[in-house]
């Protein structure tokens, strides 16, 4: 699933990354708990989370997660937007709920890790 | 090659700092990126771990070309029980460590799992020393 057909699915709007809009991700994981982050070995997955604060980049970082979405209309601060665009990670936030960010993407095809 | 960091506890703004910056060296070094993210996880669990629980701490960086070595010692409250401490959602973390993302209790365990060799010394009262090795051979 391409970044930008995920904009549309979702509502959401860039808030850094303008420049990867065609990569492509195959999975989704959502969680507000890092050390669940950091457990995943699966490559090329987009992170669904409603913790928008620095520590999220980071873990992503880390964990090598280049696609974050922010659930639950959270805003990316400027400390956050200065990390993510370092790291050259894609930041797009979106209005919906958890549930309903995750329910919209799975039933556009974006696959689960388990 | 040799490289230190220092850690404040408490400061979640600089958590993973050093961890990050330990990942551009293994990656400028072409570690194969399995490895640097098996080393570059476990460090960070333990960086966060200081910040989380102690009052300070230091990283220790030690690359050699068959190993990767680092140390992590922290001055702060020590674990009582390491092999409780050790149990997948055990977990002491405030209510602040928790609004940052942290506390499920799985960052020990999940050190052991992306390290070689993966050791846990502590006295209470005084601090915590960690110890993780990762092979590079093959
Ligand atoms: N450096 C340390 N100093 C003092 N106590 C520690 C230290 N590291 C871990 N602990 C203790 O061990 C417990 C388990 O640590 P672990 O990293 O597994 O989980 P956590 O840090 O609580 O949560 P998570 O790592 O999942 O975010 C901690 O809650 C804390 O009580
Ligand atoms: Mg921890």
């Amino acid at each position: 699933m391409r970044i930008k057909d995920i904009l549309t699915i979702i509502d959401g709007t860039v808030a850094c990354g303008n420049n990867r809009m065609n990569d492509e991700v195959e999975t989704g994981f959502a969680s507000d708990l890092m050390s669940d982050v950091l457990t995943l070995q699966t490559n090329n997955l987009v992170l669904i989370t409603g913790l928008a604060n620095v520590q999220t980049i980071r873990t992503a970082e880390v964990a090598d997660i280049s696609h974050i979405i922010l659930a639950r209309n959270k805003k990316a601060s400027p400390e956050l937007l200065a990390l993510a665009s370092e790291n050259n990670q894609v930041i797009i936030e979106c209005p919906y709920s958890m549930f309903k960010t995750c329910g919209l993407l799975y039933n556009a095809g974006l696959k689960a890790i388990y | 090659m040799h490289f230190t960091y220092l850690i404040t506890g408490g400061n979640f703004t600089h958590a993973g700092h050093a961890s990050s910056q330990v990942k551009r060296i293994l990656k400028q070094l072409n570690v194969n990126p399995v490895t640097i993210k098996r080393i570059v996880v476990a460090l960070y669990e333990a960086e966060v771990n200081v910040v989380a629980h102690a009052y300070r701490g230091n990283i220790d960086v030690d690359i050699e070309p068959e190993r990767v070595l680092v140390l992590i010692t922290d001055e702060g409250p020590g674990i009582a029980d390491i092999e409780l401490a050790m149990k997948e959602g055990y977990s002491t973390a405030s209510p602040k460590v928790r609004e940052m993302g942290f506390g499920a209790g799985m960052g020990l365990s999940n050190m052991k799992k992306n390290s070689d060799k993966l050791i846990i010394q502590s006295q209470v009262g005084q601090g915590t020393h960690v110890e993780l090795t990762t092979f590079l051979t093959q």
